[in-house]
């Protein structure tokens, strides 16, 4: 493997859409290796944060630092949506379509997707039309898709949202599995549950800024924000 | 509605004897009409797509100029492609007015607004639904102009179709600049206009329900290739 993109600096990012702050100023450093949830109330940044870091949100102030050339830092990322973006395709084109961006001819795009459709449980669905799998199925479509160029980072924003337990379940046991192989994962959730199952350490943002970053255990045993506590607590933040 | 019926009736002789004029100017009209729409396609097609997909200072007035071209009249398209054509117009070297070519040229000034607008529209809509996750994965311009054309076929194949019928139907322009040239220029809608003119009503409308069918033909005939192409989908 060419040489890692991360860490990743954020130095005094700020995000201002239509004279309101959305983000920031936010500072941050993500290092390699693990699980980063992001945790909040809706509306805190969540999405912002990660569109932020993956680059695709025009930012007002700040910098935000990737290791390794440009093209490279983009090519290694990947981002799943909170609602997953279904091509009008089969759901075999529809995982192999970057391939086909970075050129690769369709026969072996499509059997590499046929072996990433099955390895999330799509292996059944592959001459379907993508815009009409089901919500569970369209999340797995979008985390195959994601997965397939075998970024290095993985944005994921609220990946479970809508999903039943089972579902849930199938999408975790993905990003595990991910995890383990080396990518680093960046998602936000509003499950408390899920972000102990998953987190390695843990961001909490609150109106636009991170409050709160701390490993899983110390985060969920002694928070040092009082807007995380109160979170945690299951208090409702103003 | 004795003409009407008259006409019908002789519709359908001319049609069952193949009259050989009926099929050279059928041939044509279909010819010079299915031209003009793929190379409208050609031009309008990417320029929709184009259109939808870039921010520039001056999007909107293209837009809104785009629109209002599609309702150019031929008659004036067809005025100025046959000043521009002429012996003593700037391209008139070329030698080609009264030929199929330069009614092909006039129709494609018509209806390549239509379509592109058509097309800007449907891939509008696309591109809001796929602007994130093209961004995502870093795909290039041609990249993502090449997705939304292949996702949009569907609305593209409606928009041409849309500038065919146009084509199809239209006179004053191939009028003026083919001059319906007996076996050379004369195409359905301009025999008709003559007939139509000589008083040769029963000729006039048998031509007009064979006009009437062709656009209905080819109409089917795409909707059935597509369709078996993508089986139920969409």
């Amino acid at each position: 493997m060419v040489g890692s993109i991360l860490p990743a600096v954020l130095h005094g990012v700020e995000l201002r859409r239509g004279g309101r702050r959305i983000l920031g100023p936010v500072s941050l450093t993500l290092a390699a290796g693990g699980v980063t949830v992001v945790m909040g109330p809706n509306g805190a940044g969540k999405t912002s944060l990660l569109r932020v870091l993956h680059g695709i949100e025009r930012i007002t102030a700040g910098s935000v630092v990737w290791q390794g050339a440009q093209a490279q830092v983009r090519a290694r990322q990947a981002f799943v949506f909170q609602a997953p973006i279904m091509m009008r395709r089969s759901v075999l084109d529809c995982i192999a379509y970057p391939l086909r961006l970075d050129g690769m001819r369709r026969a072996p795009a499509r059997a590499r997707a046929a072996e990433a459709a099955a390895r999330v449980g799509l292996g059944g669905l592959l001459g379907q039309h993508a815009p009409f799998l089901s919500g569970g199925e369209k999340q797995k479509l979008a985390l195959a898709r994601a997965l397939i160029r075998a970024p290095e980072v993985l944005f994921l924003d609220e990946p479970c949202a809508n999903l039943d337990g089972r579902a849930t379940r199938d999408i975790e046991a993905i990003l595990l599995a991910a995890r383990d192989q080396g990518t680093r994962i960046v998602m936000s959730t509003h499950d408390l549950g899920q972000a102990r199952r998953l987190a390695d350490d843990v961001l909490f943002v609150y109106e636009g800024r991170v409050v709160d970053a701390a490993p899983r255990a110390a985060f969920f045993a002694a928070a040092q924000s009082p807007q995380a506590q109160a979170y945690l607590k299951g208090d409702l933040l103003p | 509605m004795n003409d009407i019926l008259d006409g019908l009736w002789q519709a359908a002789r001319l049609v069952a004897m193949l009259d050989s004029d009926l099929v050279e100017i059928t041939a044509l009209s279909l010819r010079v009409s299915l031209g003009a729409t793929l190379f409208a396609a050609l031009i309008g097609l990417p320029l929709g797509a184009w259109l939808a997909v870039n921010r520039f200072a001056l999007r909107r007035l293209v837009i809104a100029v785009l629109n209002a071209l599609m309702g150019l009249p031929p008659v004036a398209v067809g005025l100025i492609v046959y000043v521009l054509f002429s012996r003593s117009g700037p391209l008139g070297v070329l030698g080609l007015l009264f030929t199929p070519t330069v009614m092909v040229i006039a129709q494609v000034i018509i209806i390549t607004p239509i379509i592109a607008s058509i097309a800007h529209q449907a891939i509008r809509e696309l591109w809001a639904d796929y602007h994130d996750l093209l961004i995502s994965l870093n795909a290039s311009r041609g990249q993502r102009i090449r997705a939304l054309l292949w996702d949009g076929r569907r609305a593209l194949l409606t928009a041409s179709l849309a500038g065919f019928g146009r084509a199809i139907g239209e006179v004053g322009a191939i009028m003026i600049v083919g001059g319906n040239i007996d076996h050379a220029t004369r195409v359905l809608t301009t025999a008709i206009a003559l007939e139509t003119g000589k008083g040769e009503f029963g000729m006039a409308l048998a031509l007009g329900f064979v006009l009437i069918g062709l656009a209905v033909a080819v109409n089917l005939t795409v909707h059935r290739l597509s369709r078996t192409e993508r089986g139920s989908r969409w």
